[in-house]
């Protein structure tokens, strides 16, 4: 099926949900809202014509200030029955960040979606093991929001790990033979 | 009666074989693994972050560096992707160009994948055997563009400069010896008592779990599912050579061994028919950015006149994003990159789907139930590489 | 000294004098343990992220580091020298500055890579700037990646700084 067909029958079968379709070249995303992504997430993958069994991506966006919710999480769907695919987006406000799980739909969720944590801080109700993955535990801050800084130099703000480190570096550095 | 207790142990993210700095709690019964718990993130540099704040052309030898093994994979998975969001259509030597450079990538990294693979397993001699020929492949690589691993060699809109007879001549005299070489490699270990004994029947994942965990490449393609990118969606010049997708029956070790022993004899002839059926012509779009695109303005609404801000609305409102995702099939597996872009030079989003972060992400379900020394056969069978993880 | 033709000393090289016709070599002490220090570096493999290809090419057959005297070994209690390849992260660094505080002395530190040596094209919120913020380094060796050579070249620099040094062969110094 063609991308624009499989967005007209989501369009049709979850019509209240669907806020927007988005063509850019032959791609098209589906825009949602995310109260019943989880029937929506069942229904393409256990839908005999969509049958989405595989979950190329889940990733987040930070849209601060430039749309009326701030993060979108996407899920990109891809069919290797019939080699289609889709894009779906779910539109998350700054106030209530948080969506359900689809583990129990894709197993390979499971780290995009602690990634999407770690980096937006947006939570996944249901999620088996919901921890920072790439960021050290204990971090502050939500590194991929457009409000967090980019350079090396946090000042004040760096992790707890690294200043014990570099307090470790002065004591020992006594013992230094040079 | 003894009390029994499990011992928890720290596979440190310095070890000798977790091919990079990975780290895996491991909660031992004796031998067998019971959980087994992956630690990312020891490299994580902030690719994504930096990408959001370069221009196209300037966040291009930021991929070079996430799967370092195979840089010119990486970096037609970006040139591709960001040709097809800008609208900028490469010529078609440079697409040959490309295709025969991502198939010396991929046997120079399923070369990286064995010597460190067998190494693990005890087997030593191949390591040294496999690293010899792949200073074969970094001499090409120096020949066309100087550099030995970050080439940074495909540009958006083609590639950098174009290939010469002495390039040309080398390439046919590679892909004449190397069949000979894939055959001494299978010789050391292909039948060998120890290595059958652990490979066969360990890492075993069935082709369902294995696509619902969104498995791609040949750690898919050792489970029978035949889905190469190359094939789905084909780029470059793929749709115009002939080359079979090596599948594998048992779902284990052995198996994606066989396959990527079946991907270097592919590579051969997909490189042969590039070199064959070459095309003359340019190797950069005249349309191409230059390395210096000014970074202009975000889109703004259609019904603004262009550039200027009515009094009493906000600049910057409400523009329209494009967004494009893009794969190719790269050594490793699938790699996407998702750009959302708002009219300016700089991508306003870039996710960089790697398919290392999803591998790592099945240890657990490899390891559990196995014993230790199966372990590490599970992490040189996925083929991470932990710049592609961690990005 | 009695001057003649085989027991004359014959100085070879700076310090070091011989009496050929005796089979001997005159020379300070620490002439002989700088020599056998220097021809064998046991490094610890620390490779993190794409220079340790590069170290891996350089330990390979066609650059082969094993006729320095360079054995590659796994633990740091049993190694002369760490080599740090490639980018170091913040929640990298306090592995680092164990394993480096485990290695028994006398120890070097060789920064390899741009991104050890100050960061490199990496300057982002979870990297460290430069290996020498955590650790005190002996020799940096620039290039992203550097050329197999130019590792062999870092190396033969570390052993001439070795080649300097006072008695390293004895508690009393």
């Amino acid at each position: 099926m063609t991308p624009r067909a499989i967005a007209e029958l989501i369009q049709s079968k979850f019509k209240p949900e669907v806020a927007e379709i988005t063509e850019f070249g032959d791609q098209v995303s589906v825009l949602v809202n995310k109260t019943r992504i989880l029937e929506i997430m069942s229904f393409l993958r256990n839908s005999s014509e969509l049958y989405f069994d595989y979950l190329t991506d889940l990733c987040g966006v930070d849209y601060q200030g430039r749309k009326n919710e701030r993060f979108e999480v996407v899920y990109h769907l891809r069919s290797i029955l019939h080699n289609h695919c889709i894009r779906i987006k779910a539109a998350i406000p700054e106030k209530d960040c948080k969506i359900d799980s689809v583990v129990r739909i894709w197993a390979g969720a499971n780290w995009h979606e602690r990634e999407c944590f770690d980096m937006y801080g947006i939570s996944f109700t249901g999620h088996p093991d919901l921890r920072r993955i790439l960021m050290p535990d204990d971090w502050e801050g939500h590194p991929l929001r457009k409000d967090y800084p980019l350079k090396s130099d946090l000042g004040e703000a760096e992790w707890k790990g690294f200043k014990e480190v570099l307090e470790t570096v002065e004591r020992n550095k006594k013992y230094e033979v040079r | 009666m003894l009390k029994k207790k499990e011992l928890s142990i720290n596979m440190g993210p310095q070890h000798p074989a977790t091919h990079g700095v990975l780290r895996l709690v491991l909660e031992l019964d004796g031998e067998t693994v019971v959980k087994c718990t992956p630690h990312v993130g020891y490299l994580h540099r902030g690719t994504e972050k930096l990408g959001e704040n370069r221009t196209y052309p300037m966040a291009l030898p930021l991929t070079d560096r996430l799967d370092y093994v195979s840089s010119m994979s990486n970096n037609i998975g970006y040139c591709v992707a960001v040709e097809r969001l800008l609208g900028i259509e490469a010529p078609a030597r440079a697409k040959y160009i490309r295709t025969i450079m991502a198939e010396l990538t991929r046997i120079a990294n399923h070369i990286v994948w064995i010597a460190t693979h067998a190494l693990d397993i005890g087997a030593m001699t191949v390591f040294l055997y496999s690293m010899r020929d792949r200073e074969w492949i970094l001499d090409l690589y120096e020949m066309v563009c100087g550099a030995r691993l970050t080439v940074t060699y495909p540009r958006i809109g083609g590639v950098r400069c174009d290939i010469d007879q002495e390039f040309m001549d080398s390439c046919y005299k590679f892909i004449e010896d190397f069949p000979k070489r894939i055959e001494e490699y299978e010789t050391l270990i292909d039948q060998n008592r120890i290595w059958l004994q652990r490979t066969v029947g360990v890492g075993i994942i069935s082709a369902a779990d294995a696509i619902n965990w969104g498995l791609t490449g040949p750690t898919l393609r050792g489970s029978g599912v035949a889905y190469d990118v190359r094939k789905a969606a084909p780029y470059d010049a793929y749709d115009q050579i002939d080359f079979e997708v090596p599948v594998g029956k048992n779902c284990d070790v052995y198996d994606r061994y066989r396959c990527r022993m079946d991907e270097f004899r592919q590579s051969i002839s997909i490189i042969k028919q590039c070199l064959d059926k070459m095309p003359d012509g340019l190797v950069l779009a005249s349309e191409a950015p230059p390395y210096d695109m000014p970074i202009g303005k975000p889109r703004v609404m259609p019904g603004h006149p262009m550039g200027e801000i009515l009094p009493g609305e906000l600049v910057e409102e409400k523009v329209p994003f494009d967004e494009l995702y893009s794969a190719t099939e790269v050594p490793k597996g699938e790699l996407g990159f998702y750009f959302v872009n708002d009219g300016t030079a700089r991508p306003y989003r870039m996710r960089i789907r790697a398919p290392s972060f999803v591998h790592a992400s099945v240890l657990p379900k490899l390891c559990e139930g196995s014993l230790v020394a199966d372990v590490i056969a599970n992490i040189g069978t996925i083929d991470i590489v932990l710049g592609e993880c961690d990005r | 000294m009695i001057v003649d033709g085989t027991t004359a000393l014959i100085e070879v090289e700076e310090g070091i004098r011989i009496i050929p016709g005796a089979n001997t070599i005159v020379c300070a002490l620490d002439k002989i343990v700088n020599w056998g220090r220097k021809s064998s570096i046991w490094p610890m493999t620390f490779g993190l992220a794409c220079c340790a290809i590069e170290m891996m090419a350089t330990g390979a057959s066609h650059y082969d580091l094993d006729r320095f005297g360079v054995v590659f070994r796994g633990s740091p209690r049993q190694s002369d020298a760490i080599i740090i390849a490639g980018t170091l992260t913040k929640k990298m660094a306090p592995v680092v500055r164990m394993v480096y505080d485990q290695m028994p002395e006398p120890r070097y530190v060789i920064a390899m890579g741009s991104c050890a040596c100050s960061g490199g094209i990496y300057n982002t919120y979870s990297t460290v700037q430069g290996v020498d913020t955590v650790l005190p380094v002996d020799v940096y060796i620039p290039g992203c990646p550097p050329r197999p050579e130019a590792l062999l070249d870092g190396l033969i620099m570390l052993q001439e700084l070795i080649n300097k040094e006072h008695f390293k062969w004895s508690r009393w110094r």
